[in-house]
């Protein structure tokens, strides 16, 4: 039945906007954690979403319908998480207890700017999966009612 | 045959309501996708697909072996839609538009359920004889 396949497929969506809004509250939570030295020093995590291929290879002898449908995905997954490679930002701070021999603390590579866009996005693209389900949710509720 | 089979009786709507949620599961995948990098987004011509599937029910008896299979053969391909906008990341969904199929193929869904819904009440009534 495709209709609950939408369900499956709205709750992947879901799931991995979750992980993004996850990953940007970590970012914008650790936006100061500052360490002295590069490697010790936090890095912005983004997810990296990919399409989910269905499972079902099986297609031989099958209807024509459902043929087509095998060659849709199975929604979104999440791939991994990732740390961003943008240059991390020093600054000379002699007084701060992290700071290094010459001086320096290390910040994270985070920008909050972006952070705020994506929080944004993904907050409105997990409204739009709930929507999505609301959707064939009524349309499954309608079905059941045939010939009543 | 008699005109009180479900075959015959119930026209077109069966397979429409099929298609309509076939199609929901294809547009529900490009919306899921909406942020995945070089994701295209994808759809299927879907009065095609119907025209293929009523015809599939007027493919020819073969009686003998030697006999030539009238088969209908239609491409049932996914295809990939043109998008408005497309994003640097290589990914093809308009999220409006694609809500907006979505949302059309819903009611049109639900214009199949009424039809089909109908039609099952003609038959309660026809088989009630009140």
């Amino acid at each position: 039945m495709s209709l609950t396949n939408v369900f499956n497929i709205a709750g992947t969506g879901m799931n991995a906007q979750s992980i993004r809004l996850n990953t940007t509250a970590s970012n914008i939570a650790n936006a100061e954690t500052v360490s002295s030295s590069i490697e010790e020093t936090y890095k912005a995590r983004k997810p990296w979403f990919q399409v989910l291929e269905k499972q079902w290879k099986d297609v031989d002898g099958l209807d024509r319908k459902l043929d087509v449908r095998s060659q849709v995905g199975d929604g979104v997954k999440v791939a991994g998480i990732v740390e961003s490679d943008a240059p991390l930002k020093k600054r000379f701070e002699p007084h701060h207890p992290a700071a290094d021999e010459e001086g320096y603390v290390t910040y994270p590579n985070v920008n909050v700017v972006e952070e705020m866009t994506d929080m944004m996005s993904s907050s409105r693209s997990y409204q739009m999966n709930v929507e999505m389900m609301n959707t064939a949710k009524r349309m499954l509720q309608r079905t059941l009612t045939l010939g009543q | 045959m008699s005109a009180l089979s479900f075959k015959n009786s119930l026209g077109i709507h069966p397979q429409t309501m099929q298609l309509r949620a076939a199609r929901a599961e294809v547009l529900a995948n490009n919306l899921a996708n909406a942020d995945t990098p070089n994701f295209k987004a994808r759809d299927f011509d879907f009065n095609a697909m119907l025209d293929a599937e009523s015809r599939r029910s007027l493919e020819m008896n073969a009686t003998d072996q030697r006999h030539l299979r009238g088969n209908v053969n239609t491409d049932s391909e996914l295809m990939y839609r043109n998008p408005y906008q497309p994003a640097i990341d290589g990914n093809t969904v308009d999220t409006q538009m694609e809500q907006s199929f979505y949302t059309e193929n819903a009611l049109r869904y639900n214009a199949s359920f009424e039809f089909l819904n109908s039609k099952f009440k003609g038959l309660k009534n026809a088989i009630k004889g009140q």
